[in-house]
Protein backbone atom coordinates (compact mmCIF):
# COMPACT_ATOMS: atom_id res chain seq x y z
CA UNK A 1 0.00 0.00 0.00
CA UNK A 2 1.63 3.36 -0.87
CA UNK A 3 -0.41 5.73 0.51
CA UNK A 4 0.80 5.03 4.30
CA UNK A 5 3.84 5.99 2.85
CA UNK A 6 3.11 9.36 1.73
CA UNK A 7 2.18 10.44 5.00
CA UNK A 8 5.65 9.42 6.13
CA UNK A 9 7.14 11.41 3.26
CA UNK A 10 5.62 14.24 3.84
CA UNK A 11 5.86 14.05 7.40
CA UNK A 12 9.81 13.78 7.15
CA UNK A 13 9.66 17.14 4.92
CA UNK A 14 7.20 18.98 7.90
CA UNK A 15 10.19 17.83 10.15
CA UNK A 16 12.97 19.54 7.87
CA UNK A 17 11.42 22.58 7.09
CA UNK A 18 10.29 23.18 10.98
CA UNK A 19 13.95 22.66 11.39
CA UNK A 20 14.70 25.39 8.79
CA UNK A 21 12.14 27.26 10.63
CA UNK A 22 13.60 27.08 14.05
CA UNK A 23 17.24 28.27 12.64
CA UNK A 24 15.76 31.21 10.64
CA UNK A 25 14.12 32.37 14.14
CA UNK A 26 17.63 31.70 15.83
CA UNK A 27 19.32 34.04 13.05
CA UNK A 28 17.13 36.58 13.94
CA UNK A 29 16.96 36.60 17.36
CA UNK A 30 20.36 36.49 17.11
CA UNK A 31 20.92 39.40 14.69
CA UNK A 32 21.86 42.03 17.27
CA UNK A 33 24.38 40.26 19.32
CA UNK A 34 27.69 41.38 19.82
CA UNK A 35 31.18 40.69 20.81
CA UNK A 36 34.37 41.59 21.25
CA UNK A 37 36.47 38.96 19.17
CA UNK A 38 36.10 38.44 15.73
CA UNK A 39 35.83 34.39 15.80
CA UNK A 40 32.82 34.45 18.75
CA UNK A 41 30.69 36.26 16.64
CA UNK A 42 27.21 34.77 15.60
CA UNK A 43 27.42 33.37 12.52
CA UNK A 44 23.92 32.78 10.84
CA UNK A 45 23.24 29.02 10.13
CA UNK A 46 21.92 27.58 7.09
CA UNK A 47 20.38 23.68 6.85
CA UNK A 48 21.38 21.44 4.30
CA UNK A 49 18.50 18.81 3.03
CA UNK A 50 19.28 15.53 1.39
CA UNK A 51 17.19 12.88 0.16
CA UNK A 52 16.51 9.64 2.09
CA UNK A 53 17.44 6.66 -0.19
CA UNK A 54 16.25 3.51 0.21
CA UNK A 55 19.77 2.31 0.57
CA UNK A 56 21.60 4.35 3.11
CA UNK A 57 18.27 4.40 5.62
CA UNK A 58 19.67 4.90 9.32
CA UNK A 59 17.24 2.14 11.17
CA UNK A 60 15.29 5.07 12.33
CA UNK A 61 13.81 6.16 9.31
CA UNK A 62 12.49 2.68 8.02
CA UNK A 63 9.84 3.43 5.59
CA UNK A 64 10.62 7.19 5.37
CA UNK A 65 12.37 6.56 2.02
CA UNK A 66 12.04 9.18 -0.69
CA UNK A 67 11.55 11.93 2.17
CA UNK A 68 14.29 14.18 3.03
CA UNK A 69 16.78 15.19 6.12
CA UNK A 70 18.51 17.23 7.59
CA UNK A 71 22.30 16.61 6.24
CA UNK A 72 23.92 19.41 8.56
CA UNK A 73 23.78 22.57 9.87
CA UNK A 74 26.62 25.17 8.21
CA UNK A 75 27.80 28.60 9.35
CA UNK A 76 26.82 31.14 6.78
CA UNK A 77 30.86 32.04 4.71
CA UNK A 78 29.45 36.04 4.68
CA UNK A 79 31.88 38.56 6.39
CA UNK A 80 31.61 39.77 9.83
CA UNK A 81 30.99 43.55 10.21
CA UNK A 82 32.82 45.55 12.84
CA UNK A 83 31.97 48.38 14.27
CA UNK A 84 33.78 50.95 16.11
CA UNK A 85 32.12 51.89 19.47
CA UNK A 86 34.69 52.47 22.19
CA UNK A 87 31.97 52.74 24.86
CA UNK A 88 30.44 49.44 24.57
CA UNK A 89 31.79 46.95 27.38
CA UNK A 90 32.21 44.62 24.97
CA UNK A 91 34.55 46.37 22.67
CA UNK A 92 38.27 45.27 22.24
CA UNK A 93 41.17 47.49 22.84
CA UNK A 94 40.80 49.14 19.64
CA UNK A 95 37.20 50.23 20.52
CA UNK A 96 35.66 47.51 18.20
CA UNK A 97 32.61 45.21 18.63
CA UNK A 98 31.84 42.75 15.96
CA UNK A 99 28.13 42.01 14.84
CA UNK A 100 26.33 39.02 13.78
CA UNK A 101 26.68 38.30 10.51
CA UNK A 102 23.08 37.72 10.08
CA UNK A 103 20.76 39.96 6.58
CA UNK A 104 17.34 40.33 7.88
CA UNK A 105 15.99 40.36 4.35
CA UNK A 106 17.31 37.14 3.76
CA UNK A 107 16.17 35.70 6.71
CA UNK A 108 12.40 36.87 5.72
CA UNK A 109 12.65 35.12 2.85
CA UNK A 110 13.81 32.01 4.22
CA UNK A 111 10.81 32.29 6.36
CA UNK A 112 8.86 32.77 3.69
CA UNK A 113 9.84 29.80 1.27
CA UNK A 114 9.70 27.46 4.57
CA UNK A 115 6.43 28.02 5.37
CA UNK A 116 5.17 27.50 1.90
CA UNK A 117 6.99 24.35 1.65
CA UNK A 118 5.33 23.45 4.91
CA UNK A 119 2.11 24.59 3.82
CA UNK A 120 2.68 22.72 0.40
CA UNK A 121 3.46 19.49 2.50
CA UNK A 122 0.53 19.87 4.40
CA UNK A 123 -1.61 19.72 1.73
CA UNK A 124 -0.32 16.34 0.86
CA UNK A 125 -1.16 15.19 3.86
CA UNK A 126 -4.70 16.71 3.61
CA UNK A 127 -5.69 14.80 -0.01
CA UNK A 128 -3.97 11.77 0.74
CA UNK A 129 -5.99 11.60 4.32
CA UNK A 130 -9.69 12.16 2.41
CA UNK A 131 -8.73 9.59 -0.27
CA UNK A 132 -8.10 6.78 2.15
CA UNK A 133 -10.92 7.66 3.99
CA UNK A 134 -12.66 7.30 0.44
CA UNK A 135 -11.03 4.03 -0.37
CA UNK A 136 -12.02 2.64 3.29
CA UNK A 137 -15.77 3.63 2.16
CA UNK A 138 -15.78 1.37 -0.19
CA UNK A 139 -15.86 -1.74 1.88
CA UNK A 140 -18.33 0.01 3.48
CA UNK A 141 -22.63 -0.40 2.99
CA UNK B 1 -12.43 -15.19 -6.11
CA UNK B 2 -12.97 -15.23 -10.07
CA UNK B 3 -16.01 -13.38 -10.67
CA UNK B 4 -14.84 -10.52 -8.56
CA UNK B 5 -11.35 -10.11 -10.69
CA UNK B 6 -13.13 -10.12 -13.21
CA UNK B 7 -15.31 -7.69 -12.10
CA UNK B 8 -13.54 -5.34 -10.86
CA UNK B 9 -11.98 -5.54 -14.26
CA UNK B 10 -8.31 -3.50 -14.62
CA UNK B 11 -9.21 -1.29 -12.07
CA UNK B 12 -8.00 -2.74 -9.21
CA UNK B 13 -4.59 -2.26 -10.39
CA UNK B 14 -4.86 0.92 -11.58
CA UNK B 15 -5.79 1.95 -7.84
CA UNK B 16 -2.49 0.65 -7.00
CA UNK B 17 -0.74 2.34 -9.65
CA UNK B 18 -2.22 5.39 -9.22
CA UNK B 19 -1.12 5.57 -5.41
CA UNK B 20 2.27 4.82 -6.01
CA UNK B 21 2.47 7.76 -8.59
CA UNK B 22 1.18 9.91 -5.62
CA UNK B 23 3.94 8.86 -3.30
CA UNK B 24 6.49 9.70 -6.33
CA UNK B 25 4.60 13.04 -6.80
CA UNK B 26 4.82 13.55 -2.92
CA UNK B 27 8.69 12.55 -2.67
CA UNK B 28 9.13 15.55 -5.36
CA UNK B 29 7.26 17.89 -3.06
CA UNK B 30 9.05 17.17 0.03
CA UNK B 31 12.40 17.31 -2.02
CA UNK B 32 11.18 20.39 -3.22
CA UNK B 33 14.25 22.58 -1.25
CA UNK B 34 17.19 19.34 -1.38
CA UNK B 35 20.15 20.27 -3.69
CA UNK B 36 20.57 18.35 -6.78
CA UNK B 37 17.00 16.35 -6.14
CA UNK B 38 15.71 15.17 -9.58
CA UNK B 39 11.62 15.40 -10.05
CA UNK B 40 10.64 11.85 -11.45
CA UNK B 41 7.06 10.52 -12.37
CA UNK B 42 5.78 7.50 -13.92
CA UNK B 43 3.88 7.29 -17.39
CA UNK B 44 0.80 6.04 -16.57
CA UNK B 45 -0.50 4.67 -19.69
CA UNK B 46 2.78 2.49 -20.48
CA UNK B 47 2.96 1.08 -16.64
CA UNK B 48 -0.67 0.28 -17.21
CA UNK B 49 -0.33 -1.17 -20.18
CA UNK B 50 2.87 -3.33 -19.04
CA UNK B 51 1.33 -4.78 -16.49
CA UNK B 52 -1.38 -5.96 -18.18
CA UNK B 53 1.09 -7.86 -20.55
CA UNK B 54 3.24 -9.20 -18.26
CA UNK B 55 0.52 -10.98 -16.61
CA UNK B 56 1.04 -14.19 -16.87
CA UNK B 57 -2.42 -15.82 -18.70
CA UNK B 58 -3.83 -18.70 -16.90
CA UNK B 59 -4.84 -21.38 -19.79
CA UNK B 60 -6.63 -24.33 -17.21
CA UNK B 61 -8.60 -23.69 -14.29
CA UNK B 62 -6.14 -25.81 -12.32
CA UNK B 63 -3.63 -23.41 -12.90
CA UNK B 64 -2.61 -20.73 -10.26
CA UNK B 65 -3.11 -17.14 -11.05
CA UNK B 66 0.52 -15.26 -10.52
CA UNK B 67 0.70 -12.48 -7.69
CA UNK B 68 1.06 -9.01 -9.38
CA UNK B 69 5.07 -7.35 -8.55
CA UNK B 70 4.17 -4.58 -6.62
CA UNK B 71 6.69 -2.18 -7.83
CA UNK B 72 5.70 -1.80 -11.78
CA UNK B 73 8.65 0.46 -11.84
CA UNK B 74 8.76 2.38 -15.35
CA UNK B 75 10.05 5.72 -12.99
CA UNK B 76 11.53 8.41 -15.45
CA UNK B 77 13.14 11.78 -14.66
CA UNK B 78 10.92 14.68 -15.02
CA UNK B 79 12.36 17.66 -17.66
CA UNK B 80 12.06 20.98 -16.14
CA UNK B 81 11.02 24.12 -18.00
CA UNK B 82 13.26 26.15 -16.47
CA UNK B 83 17.24 24.95 -14.93
CA UNK B 84 17.42 26.31 -11.22
CA UNK B 85 20.61 26.86 -9.57
CA UNK B 86 21.50 24.18 -7.32
CA UNK B 87 20.28 21.56 -9.63
CA UNK B 88 17.02 20.83 -8.35
CA UNK B 89 14.04 20.09 -10.94
CA UNK B 90 11.42 20.03 -9.33
CA UNK B 91 9.17 23.19 -10.09
CA UNK B 92 6.80 23.36 -6.83
CA UNK B 93 3.56 24.57 -9.30
CA UNK B 94 3.73 21.52 -11.99
CA UNK B 95 4.18 18.91 -8.81
CA UNK B 96 0.99 20.90 -7.37
CA UNK B 97 -0.58 20.74 -10.40
CA UNK B 98 -0.03 16.85 -11.50
CA UNK B 99 -0.82 15.77 -7.50
CA UNK B 100 -4.29 17.38 -7.91
CA UNK B 101 -4.61 15.70 -11.25
CA UNK B 102 -4.15 12.55 -9.44
CA UNK B 103 -6.22 12.97 -6.43
CA UNK B 104 -8.94 13.35 -9.24
CA UNK B 105 -8.05 10.78 -11.49
CA UNK B 106 -7.77 8.38 -8.18
CA UNK B 107 -11.36 9.87 -6.75
CA UNK B 108 -12.21 8.48 -11.04
CA UNK B 109 -10.91 4.82 -10.14
CA UNK B 110 -12.35 4.45 -7.18
CA UNK B 111 -16.20 5.91 -8.10
CA UNK B 112 -15.89 3.31 -10.59
CA UNK B 113 -14.76 0.15 -8.29
CA UNK B 114 -17.46 1.41 -5.45
CA UNK B 115 -20.25 0.66 -8.53
CA UNK B 116 -18.80 -2.03 -9.54
CA UNK B 117 -18.88 -2.88 -5.80
CA UNK B 118 -21.99 -2.57 -5.05
CA UNK B 119 -23.13 -4.37 -8.20
CA UNK B 120 -21.86 -7.43 -6.89
CA UNK B 121 -23.54 -6.69 -3.41
CA UNK B 122 -26.67 -6.35 -5.08
CA UNK B 123 -26.06 -9.58 -7.31
CA UNK B 124 -25.54 -11.56 -4.16
CA UNK B 125 -28.08 -10.46 -1.86
CA UNK B 126 -30.49 -10.67 -4.99
CA UNK B 127 -32.81 -8.07 -5.06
Amino acid sequence: MALDRIFNIAGSALNAQTTRMNTTASNLANSGTVTGKENEAFRAKRTVFKTILEQQQKPHEQGFAGGVRIEKILDDPSPIRKMSEPNNPMADKDGYVYLANVNEMTEMVEMMAASRSYQNNVEVVNTTRQMLMRTIDIIKT
Amino acid sequence: MEMIDKALGVHAQALGLRSKRMEILARNIANADTPHFKAKDIDFKSVLKQTKESALNTTSNLHMPMPMEEDPGGEKFRIPFNASFDGNTVEMNVEQAKFGQVAADYQATLNILESRVSGIRRALRGD
